[in-house]
């Protein structure tokens, strides 16, 4: 950046302007109407509370092993379908002890950035210490957290937000 | 008591009001912006030749009256007048303005000015003129490269905006922010530089890597963010200026969430390992690090007091993520946010007495302020989504970025960045030639 020369040519009225008080009441702002838009309790095909149980975008490390497991919102607690699906993946990786893996951590869109930076590597690590549990060594497993970058499901809805908010076990060798 | 001695004050300082020039309130919604009239710079012909060779041009003395406008107008606070009403030639408007041509067209305040070529540079002198008063107000006159042109047009703003405001402008500054391409699944995204009106943008990375939160230091040309270089998202530093870039911090892990200090010395960001994030420092200078949370909780989105005392940030010790505030070195950690929904991306202001930030409630995003005691709660803006509020140097007016919901399909997602008063008015959406997210507002370029 280039300095620019400033200086005075007149001294013109130099009457200093009392500001006005300055802690005058702001402007009140109308209460916005909060459309209501809960999140639905209900149990839908796909979905058990919030957390997704469909297969849509699942892939397999190998026939019968999920690669992803899903959470509920805000949560990074292991569902039992959750759990039942990193012991295939544990099984599977103490069979093939030359596999390394990456655990990458998401959160859907309805959060703020960088919690939900923090929010995807919580999630990976609630993975990542079950298949510890199961006896893979931590030498195999990386976290990598993408917070809401990289969705699956480009939706606005609740279903695809389910999608969204995972773990995924990817080969890293 | 405090308040009756300070109007006692104010009556011995200001006798009668009508003895004042004119000024403009910015505390408050400004529903009725104050009419001005901006003359084009006046220019010879010499000149005038001269910067059409440079500058390619064909009257820089009305291009830059026309920044003038576009910023005052931007502003919300001011209504620039239709030049084709103007009576008085701009070259003898500069010497001595009829106040009864310029009254007529219900002007309270005009800006003249002059353009020359000396030397080689761009001279520009500019006045400001009380209309109803018939006095002069401000008498600057600026020496720079040609190639300055857009900035000397902020400069004259910011102290147009200053004179009649009581407070710093904000037009000679510039945004960075995250330039987005490409399908929601796979965005391509790139760090991008412009100046405050959109002008002079710049990719400053090539989309290769995942980039996020750029920061601009304060004192310099510096810039934190956050990079998915080889796949190891880490907080970088980058020296606009030169394009140097390097790792902060030798952490095993992620680093997120960067921000400096007010001073610059020092980047304060997030470090998470083993589904825990803490808030650290680390000095630029001698590269000592500090970690001052210690909590098994989310801790992220620090951001200091413009004194450095302090430091809010965003945890979810308590469940849900909340705005806490602390001593710069961890210690007498509060709550401050306590209404309904969820608190996210505390920002301290420049000045130091609110604090923005992004809240998610029943589905909807709201911008909001708060005080930093966490009383006095507003929302500025309601939206699908929306986040990520960054302060104008004058703490005026916040900067964020807002998406879209898609459709049925998936399709439609947008990302933009929009400007919003204080109070609450002017709600604005900034152009960028792609989408846009994550925008940081420099310091003013010039003091």
């Amino acid at each position: 950046m280039k300095k620019l020369r400033i200086r005075n040519i007149d001294q013109g009225v130099i009457m200093k302007l009392n500001k006005i008080l300055r802690n005058t009441l702001l402007i009140v702002f109308a209460c916005f109407a909060l459309s209501a838009c809960a999140t639905s309790k209900k149990t839908s095909g796909q979905m058990q509370g919030d957390v997704y149980t469909g297969t849509d975008s699942v892939e397999y490390l190998a026939s019968g092993v999920p690669d992803r497991v899903f959470f509920a919102t805000n949560e990074s607690v292991l569902t039992t379908a959750s759990r039942e699906t990193l012991r295939k993946q544990a099984a599977y990786l103490r069979k093939n002890s030359k596999i390394t893996i990456v655990l990458e951590g998401h959160a859907d869109e309805r959060g703020t950035r960088e919690y939900n930076l923090a929010l995807g590597e919580r999630r990976a690590n609630a993975a990542k210490d079950y298949l510890m549990t199961y006896g893979i060594s931590s030498d195999r497993i990386s976290v990598l957290s993408y917070g809401k970058e990289r969705p699956v499901d480009s939706g606005s809805n609740p279903l695809a937000w389910s999608k969204n908010r995972r773990s995924v076990t990817v080969k890293a060798n | 008591m405090r308040i009756l001695i300070k109007i006692i004050i104010f009556l011995i300082l200001i006798p009668s009001k009508s003895f004042g020039l004119i000024e403009v309130d910015i505390t408050r919604g400004n529903l009725d912006p104050l009419p001005i009239a901006v003359s084009p710079l006046s220019i010879d012909e010499n000149s005038r030749q001269n910067f059409e060779k440079i500058l390619k041009k064909e009257n820089i003395g009305d291009e830059i009256s026309k920044i003038i406008e576009v910023n005052l107008k931007t502003s919300g606070l001011f209504n620039p007048l239709n030049k084709d009403a103007f009576l008085q030639a701009p070259d003898i408007a500069n010497l001595k303005p009829r106040f009864e041509d310029w009254n007529l067209i219900k002007a309270q305040a005009l800006i003249t000015g002059k353009v020359s070529f000396i030397d080689e540079k761009l001279r520009v002198e500019f006045r400001l003129w009380d209309v109803l008063a018939g006095k002069e107000m401000v008498a600057l006159a600026f020496t720079t490269v040609p190639t300055n042109w857009r900035r000397v047009g902020h400069i004259i703003t910011d102290k147009v905006y200053q004179r009649l405001t009581g407070e710093k402008g904000y037009f000679d500054t510039r945004i960075i922010y995250v330039a987005e391409e490409g399908p929601k699944t796979k965005r391509i995204k790139k760090l991008a530089i412009m100046d405050q009106d959109g002008a002079n943008n710049k990719f400053l990375t090539l989309g290769n890597e995942l980039v996020l939160t750029p920061r601009f230091n304060p004192t310099s040309q510096m810039v934190t963010y956050l990079s998915y270089f080889r796949n190891l998202p880490r907080v970088y530093l980058l020296d606009i200026e030169t394009g140097t870039q390097e790792v902060v911090g030798d952490f095993p892990g992620m680093t997120f969430a960067p921000r400096f200090s007010p001073d610059g010395k020092k980047i304060i960001m997030s470090f998470a390992k083993d589904g825990n994030s803490e808030i650290y420092t680390m000095d630029l200078e001698n590269r000592i690090v500090e970690k001052i949370t210690n909590h098994p909780s989310i801790d992220t989105s620090p951001s200091f007091s413009p004194d450095g005392k302090f430091i809010c940030f965003n945890s979810d010790r308590s469940g849900y993520q909340q705005i806490y505030v602390m001593k710069s070195d961890g210690s007498k950690v509060k709550r401050i946010s306590f209404g309904k929904g969820l608190y996210g991306t505390p920002v301290w202001s420049p000045r130091g007495d609110l604090i923005a930030f992004t809240k998610l409630h029943k589905g909807k995003f709201y911008i909001g302020v708060m005080r930093t005691d966490g009383s006095g709660e507003r929302l500025l803006t309601e939206n699908f989504y929306q986040e990520a509020p960054s302060w104008s140097p004058n703490g005026r007016v916040l900067i964020f970025y807002r998406e879209t919901k898609t459709d049925d399909k998936g399709e439609g997602f947008s990302a933009k960045l929009w400007s919003i008063d204080l109070t609450g008015y002017n709600e604005r959406m900034v152009k960028t030639p792609t989408d846009a997210s994550d925008p940081s507002w420099s310091s003013l370029l010039s003091n």
